[in-house]
């Protein structure tokens, strides 16, 4: 029975001579081969050279601090019940007095881990997130040599605090502007009570 | 007495609230109620959440109240006819109420306890906008310990009374209740009055807010990464018969059961709430009944088998076979 008409029918019949030399078919080869000399080079020489990504590229996370350089993370645990792949754990704990300077709000996170290696990297944390305090970026994920050094930790995480990473690009100005909105600024309020 | 709601008809025996008849016929037509509470006397009216509009007064008088009324404060009469979800009027009421509600709530769900089992965020949720439209500078206390065992956000309360009718009315002698008038008024024990009676931690269960959580419980984990299950033991001074919330093997929490309504069933000790926090302890029954759209029950999978007898009902009725038995 056939199917399609795509089929093609395997004949046995013997090879003419220009055939049975080959060395037709082998100039043909080489000419295409050096063809290739003067044509543009399509590998990119990473890490020398890197390849530009696009400005919401979503790689490997940050946990940001605020102008003040305290962690805005409140633990609320909004990004590990976002995450379909179940990537993020978290503990947190209570702020003490004296401790204004390092964490936001009353409630800190303790350890947060994420596995890199079940990540899918598809940014619902960040969406999830009601503090604005994980992002991805376009950092790459180093490649390890054991599975355990995948699972990050807060050390890896959080930015340093002179070391900051950019977040910018990924809040474009509509974003900046919904943030405006009255009713979602408690950044905004928070400033001015730390101003006071 | 016969009372029309949403369309639908129950006979009450006299004395019957509407809310209470509302409740009768089923969650679908029973307004929301904040500070109302079954079990506990005198409770409601200061709320104002479960507003409803009587558009017949009775068979006798059959002109409309002019005004929403307060339905867990309101009889019912012979004949009365009340709309709650089917008056787009009411709804927009409502979220007005919600709305001043969450005039003084700070907001900081991120960071409370409740979240997750929090009326106020569900009916923020149902009937509130995503937004305040609130400007002005809340009112804001520092948290307080009540005892060792309870904190205190008064930031969060909304005063609803629940916990003053419970220190009045379940416990022996009252030594907490609200202080000051208006917008100044707040949960007091008589000056931090240490609340030391036995059933005192029964104001937890009742908070309908994050205003008084359990500090055994304080930050531990996230209301819906625990799994509630249904838990006894023998005790002497209450029935016994808890929620216990695991994460793991381990007992994070113990809390009173609840009802369809979020009230509790049976007031539980404080010996039972605080103090046995170990699956040994507890003889365990089974998972607890938690409405499949709560964020609780977010990835336990408990109501996967719901689901699919769900489905199987509705493929039966649609005349489906099961694709093996098809000719």
């Amino acid at each position: 029975m056939q199917l399609t008409n795509r089929g093609k029918v395997v004949s046995n019949k013997e090879q003419s001579l220009a055939e049975k030399i080959y060395f037709p078919a082998i100039i043909k080869g080489m000419a295409i081969t050096f063809s290739h000399l003067f044509k543009k080079r399509p590998t990119i020489m990473y890490p020398e050279v890197k390849r530009q990504y696009a400005d919401v590229y979503r790689g490997q996370h940050v946990l940001k601090l605020d102008e003040n350089g305290a962690e805005r993370c409140t633990s609320c645990g909004m990004c590990a019940i976002a995450c379909p792949a179940e990537a993020i754990i978290m503990e947190s704990a209570e702020r003490k007095k004296g401790e204004e300077h390092l964490y936001r709000e009353e409630k800190y996170a303790k350890t947060y881990e994420i596995n890199m290696l079940r990540c899918i990297f598809c940014g619902l944390c960040e969406e999830a997130c009601p503090k604005e305090a994980i992002f991805l970026t376009d950092r790459i994920v180093d490649a390890e040599y054991e599975r355990d050094t995948f699972i990050y930790g807060k050390d890896k995480l959080v930015e340093k605090i002179d070391k900051r990473i950019d977040v910018t690009k990924r809040q474009t100005p509509e974003v900046q502007e919904f943030k405006k909105l009255p009713g979602y600024k408690h950044n905004e309020l928070y400033q001015k009570k730390l101003k006071k | 007495m016969k009372v029309t709601i949403d369309g639908i008809q129950i006979e009450v025996p006299k004395g019957t609230t509407i809310l209470q008849a509302a409740r009768m016929i089923g969650p679908e037509v029973a307004p929301p109620a904040m500070c109302y509470y079954s079990s506990l006397k005198t409770s409601g009216g200061y709320c104002r959440t479960c507003i409803v509009k009587v558009t017949q007064g009775s068979s006798a008088n059959p002109s409309p109240i002019p005004k929403p009324v307060a339905s867990c404060r309101t009889e019912v009469m012979d004949g009365m006819v009340v709309e709650n979800n089917i008056n787009a009027e009411l709804l927009e009421a409502r979220k007005g109420v919600v709305e001043f509600l969450l005039i003084n709530h700070p907001l900081d769900c991120p960071v409370c306890d409740q979240a997750g089992e929090c009326k106020l965020q569900d009916l923020g949720y149902g009937h509130g906008s995503a937004a305040t439209r609130f400007e002005f500078k809340r009112r804001e206390y520092e948290a307080i310990d009540i005892g060792d065992k309870i904190k205190l956000h008064m930031n969060r309360c909304i005063l609803c009374y629940r916990c003053v009718k419970v220190a009045e009315q379940i416990t022996d002698n009252r030594v907490h209740g609200v202080i000051s008038r208006g917008d100044s008024s707040e949960i007091s024990t008589y000056i931090e009055n240490i609340i030391d009676n036995d059933f005192s931690g029964n104001v937890i269960d009742v908070c309908p807010v994050g205003a008084l959580t359990d500090k055994t419980f304080r930050f531990k984990q996230r209301v819906w990464f625990t799994k509630p299950v249904d838990a006894h033991r023998n005790c002497d001074k209450c029935s016994g018969k808890t929620r216990v919330w695991l994460k793991g093997e381990e007992v994070v929490r113990v809390t009173a059961r609840k009802d369809q309504w979020d009230e509790v069933e049976e007031f539980i000790c404080n010996s039972c709430r605080y103090d046995y926090k170990k699956t040994s302890d507890w003889v365990i029954e089974g998972p607890s009944p938690i409405h499949r759209n709560s964020v609780i029950s977010q990835n336990h999978y408990q109501h996967l088998n719901e689901l699919k007898l769900q489905a199987l009902k509705q493929q039966n009725a649609l005349g489906f076979m099961p694709l093996d038995k098809k000719p």
